[in-house]
């Protein structure tokens, strides 16, 4: 019962980009078509996953001194292994992803999901979190690439929608920042919450033991 | 000479890191609230960028290409990007303890920062010499540096600004983003 609560949770109540604002660069980057999103959004959660069941293993292992570059290191293995998989079987993703399938390693989720879940808790919670968690990655950035394919392309998942116009200012970087904006205004309407104040500290992993945040008190 | 030129453009304006490669977003709406922390941290990526790309140059064309080991690239550049940011934080605070203060609180959240890394991997994927590799990490920093300067100009406002309910904070602060980088799309085919 409470793996399941581990794994729902990170779907909508505390999703990862949207109401945690971590990983913003995928997330504006590579959500020019619905594909990459989905595609960059599966192997965020690849990572996750092999990433949580090592460091719940490694828990009591990994000295607490250089804990940081030891969750680097294990998250980059798994990076590799995706980069090489994905080369193999579906070359055109990886080639639309691009720099941003190496860039994973330096994701805040995954490192932020190491630190504050794996590192406390065993195997099994640690695979619902890390399958919640990625797939409301996936989620939001599969939203928000299709709001921006069908209005900048007029198409969704390569197929065409007809009847609308194309609006090539939603695929530039521009509309990346506009469209996630209004999404997370919407989110913010829906749930009927005050809008987050500030991006930042509170969501970072390396909340407390960075000095930035010590030495502004969390802002 | 004119290749150079070139670099230096794209780098600072038309393929500026933050507002059209998206590396580096979570800084840039981190820290970006006051004009005196984004100079600190734009010199703090800046500097680590230029020792980054001395750094992992060498590694890469000296040990990981003649080894046929180039997979192992990101775990490589990684650690070596954790390390340097680590080393170069010991160095300061010992030989120069003034910039130390100036930039030390920003050092540990450069690690993370995906401009950093990214840069690294460009540099390969681009196949630069040297000199061009350390003649982009240094503009690609001024370029962060002078972007993240300019919000921290608009944010004051924006935060003084009437906005509707549901869009305070986080969202009218993309918005924001979003215009100006359409702004910097005016520059775009000036490197040509």
């Amino acid at each position: 019962m409470s793996n399941l609560k581990e794994f729902t949770k990170g779907l909508i109540k505390e999703n990862p980009t949207l109401v945690g604002l971590l990983g913003m660069c995928p997330t504006l980057a590579v959500t020019t078509t619905a594909s990459n999103g989905l595609g960059m959004g599966l192997a965020t959660t690849f990572v996750l996953i092999g990433s949580n069941i090592v460091i719940s293993l490694l828990k009591n292992v990994i000295p607490k001194s250089v804990k940081l570059p030891c969750y680097i290191v294990i998250i980059a293995g798994f990076v590799t292994l995706i980069e090489m998989l994905m080369k193999g079987y579906i070359p055109a993703l990886y080639k639309s992803l691009g720099t941003f399938l190496s860039l994973i390693t330096v994701n805040c989720i995954i490192l932020g999901r190491a630190e504050v879940f794996a590192s406390k808790n065993k195997v099994v919670p640690s695979i619902m979190d890390a399958l919640g968690m990625g797939l409301g990655f996936t989620l939001a950035l599969t939203l928000m690439a299709s709001v921006r394919e069908i209005f900048g392309a007029g198409s969704l998942f390569g197929r065409e929608i007809p009847y609308i116009q194309n609006m090539t200012v939603f695929i530039l970087p521009a509309g990346g920042f506009f469209v996630l904006g209004c999404i997370i205004a919407f989110i913010n309407k829906l749930s009927n919450k005050k809008p987050p104040e500030n991006i930042g500290c509170s969501n970072c992993p390396s909340n407390g033991s960075c000095s930035s945040c010590s030495s502004k008190g969390g802002n | 000479m004119k290749e150079l030129f070139g670099i230096m453009l794209a780098a600072l304006l038309t393929d500026n890191f933050v507002l059209s490669k998206f590396m580096g977003i979570c800084p840039f709406l981190g820290v970006s609230k006051k004009a005196s922390s984004s100079l600190g941290m734009g010199a703090a990526v800046t500097f680590v960028m230029v020792c980054a790309a001395i750094v992992t140059y060498p590694i890469y064309h000296f040990i990981l290409l003649p080894m046929e080991i180039t997979y192992l690239r990101t775990i490589a550049f990684i650690l070596i990007i954790a390390l340097f940011v680590q080393l170069v934080e010991i160095i300061l605070k010992k030989v120069l303890p003034p910039l130390y203060n100036a930039l030390g609180v920003y050092l540990p959240l450069i690690t993370t920062n995906c401009a950093v890394l990214g840069l690294t991997i460009l540099n390969i994927d681009n196949e630069y010499s040297f000199g061009k590799s350390i003649v982009n990490a240094f503009f690609s920093g001024l370029g962060f540096l002078m972007v993240l300067l300019i919000f921290s100009g608009i944010r004051s406002r924006v935060e003084e600004a009437d906005v509707p309910e549901t869009f305070k904070g986080v969202p009218a602060t993309l918005i924001a983003a979003a215009i100006l980088s359409l702004s910097f799309l005016g520059f775009s085919g000036l490197g040509n």
